[in-house]
């Protein structure tokens, strides 16, 4: 028994079968639960009501990149093993990961309107998942461009990769070419710079919420591409019979 | 190998389009920005180098759909593919012609430029090193790019897509070099960078490139 069993269509579409209404639970009880606890904080002696958009901000900004690194994850497995579910776990996660991005980016802007008092500003951290976004667009159009299924998987595998250190490189490198606006971790480790425990909470919960509900959009999405893909085969056959 | 290069060159200055047209397109941005932004000298200057190097970046795009493609239609890829020279050092000898045939004339016709868009004549040499350095980078990003989408039917809008975002760290520690040689500060962490990334595409795009032209020659 190992867990590269899972990646034999059938049992995954078992398994995932199994898995995918409590995912689906857990996802809407964590993230709607968050919001409205969230939602209840008092406000913030300088913010106001404004730093309740972090319930929102900072989870989608978290998944926004941590998506990418799990597609980078199950490029590799596609390119070295040769899983078939894992490169259509890839492509199934890419446009969860771009919607996160701009998520991530117009809740930002909506905050920094009445924060900073402006709506974009060339700061590294807006910057840099700007690109990330680009990052996500070229990767989604790659797809849907080539014709055969495993040299499209082949070929978004190797752009996922060489985006991955671009895409590294650029956040540092905006970083050099701007000074920051925007402030440090919002969960920091270091007990002078936390956030008071009344947001610390609910934001767990959002992120954990957040977690979740990627899970089951991708659970979901890869069900979609494995069904689409045997889909295509009986056509295939229908067509040569 | 020294033949391969031999050919791309001989055919990208017989063939026609190619070489110059690189250039050609940087003239006409540096004509067109000056009217789109107004004739002030001091305002030129200072987007100067910002507009010398997004200039540089996409004459290089413009000529990128020719590494392979052109190879591709007539069978050639397939035979330098199966010819006893490695795939991964087509694809270097492929980009070192890119460079020579758009990258170089960039960086000689540079000062040129620059004078068109008022740029201090003390910063000219910094901008000559820094596209010196950095359109290598260009070339070989390029080529990835070129490699992944040879065989796809709309390539060429996707290349740019694709290959642009790639571009950003190059422009902005490029960008960056001429801007502080301008303000005389210290240029030596950028230009560093700058060649870091060159030296690592140098290095390591062609693997990834031969891979993706592996996938499209299957």
């Amino acid at each position: 028994m190992s867990l590269w069993e899972y990646a034999n269509p059938v049992k995954f579409m078992r398994l995932s079968g199994a898995v995918l209404p409590w995912a689906v639970f857990a996802a809407a009880f964590c993230t709607i639960g968050g919001l409205v606890w969230g939602f209840l904080t008092p406000e913030d002696y300088r913010q106001g009501s404004t730093v309740k958009i972090v319930f929102i901000h900072v989870p989608a900004a978290m998944m926004a990149i941590n998506i990418w690194v799990m597609m980078l994850v199950a490029s590799l497995i596609w390119l070295i093993r040769r899983h078939h579910v894992s490169a259509l776990a890839a492509k199934a996660a890419a446009p969860i990961g771009a919607v996160m991005t701009l998520i991530a980016l117009a809740t930002g802007a909506i905050w920094g309107q009445p924060m900073w008092g402006t709506w974009w500003e060339w700061d590294p951290r807006l910057t840099s998942f700007l690109i990330l976004f680009l990052f996500y667009v070229g990767y989604i159009a790659l797809w849907p461009a080539v014709d055969d299924a495993d040299s499209a998987a082949d070929l978004t595998g190797w752009l996922c990769i060489v985006g991955s250190v671009f895409a590294l490189l650029s956040r540092y490198a905006v970083l050099f070419w701007n000074q920051g606006l925007h402030q440090g971790a919002s969960l920091s480790v270091a007990p002078g710079e936390r956030m008071s425990a009344v947001y610390r909470y609910p934001l767990y919960l959002t992120m954990l919420g957040f977690f979740l509900l990627f899970l089951a959009l991708l659970l979901i999405r890869t069900r979609t591409e494995i069904r689409r893909r045997r889909l295509a085969a009986l056509q295939a056959r229908e067509a040569r019979a | 190998m020294i033949a391969l290069l031999l050919r791309d060159l001989t055919l990208a200055t017989r063939a026609g389009g190619g070489f110059g047209l690189g250039l050609a397109f940087f003239l006409i941005l540096c004509t067109l920005v000056p009217f789109g932004i107004g004739p002030q000298g001091a305002t030129l200057a200072l987007i100067a180098p910002g507009i010398l190097w997004v200039g540089a970046l996409l004459a290089c795009l413009l000529s990128l759909d020719r590494i392979f493609a052109l190879d591709l239609e007539d069978g050639s890829l397939d035979l330098l593919a199966t010819a006893p020279i490695p795939l991964e050092g087509v694809v270097a000898i492929k980009a070192l012609a890119h460079w020579i045939t758009t990258g170089l004339p960039l960086v000689v016709a540079a000062p040129l430029f620059g004078l068109l868009l008022n740029l201090p004549p003390a910063t000219m040499p910094w901008l000559v090193v820094s596209l010196l350095v950095g359109t290598p980078a260009l070339s070989m990003l390029g080529a990835f790019g070129a490699a992944i989408t040879v065989g796809l039917r709309r390539g060429g809008l996707l290349l740019s897509l694709l290959v642009l975002p790639l571009y950003i760290p190059t422009l902005i520690f490029g960008a960056e070099v001429i801007r502080r040689g301008a303000e005389g500060a210290s240029m030596a962490t950028p230009l560093a960078f700058l060649a870091g990334i060159t030296a690592a595409t140098l290095a390591l795009i062609p693997f990834a490139a031969a891979a993706a032209l592996r996938v499209n020659l299957r």
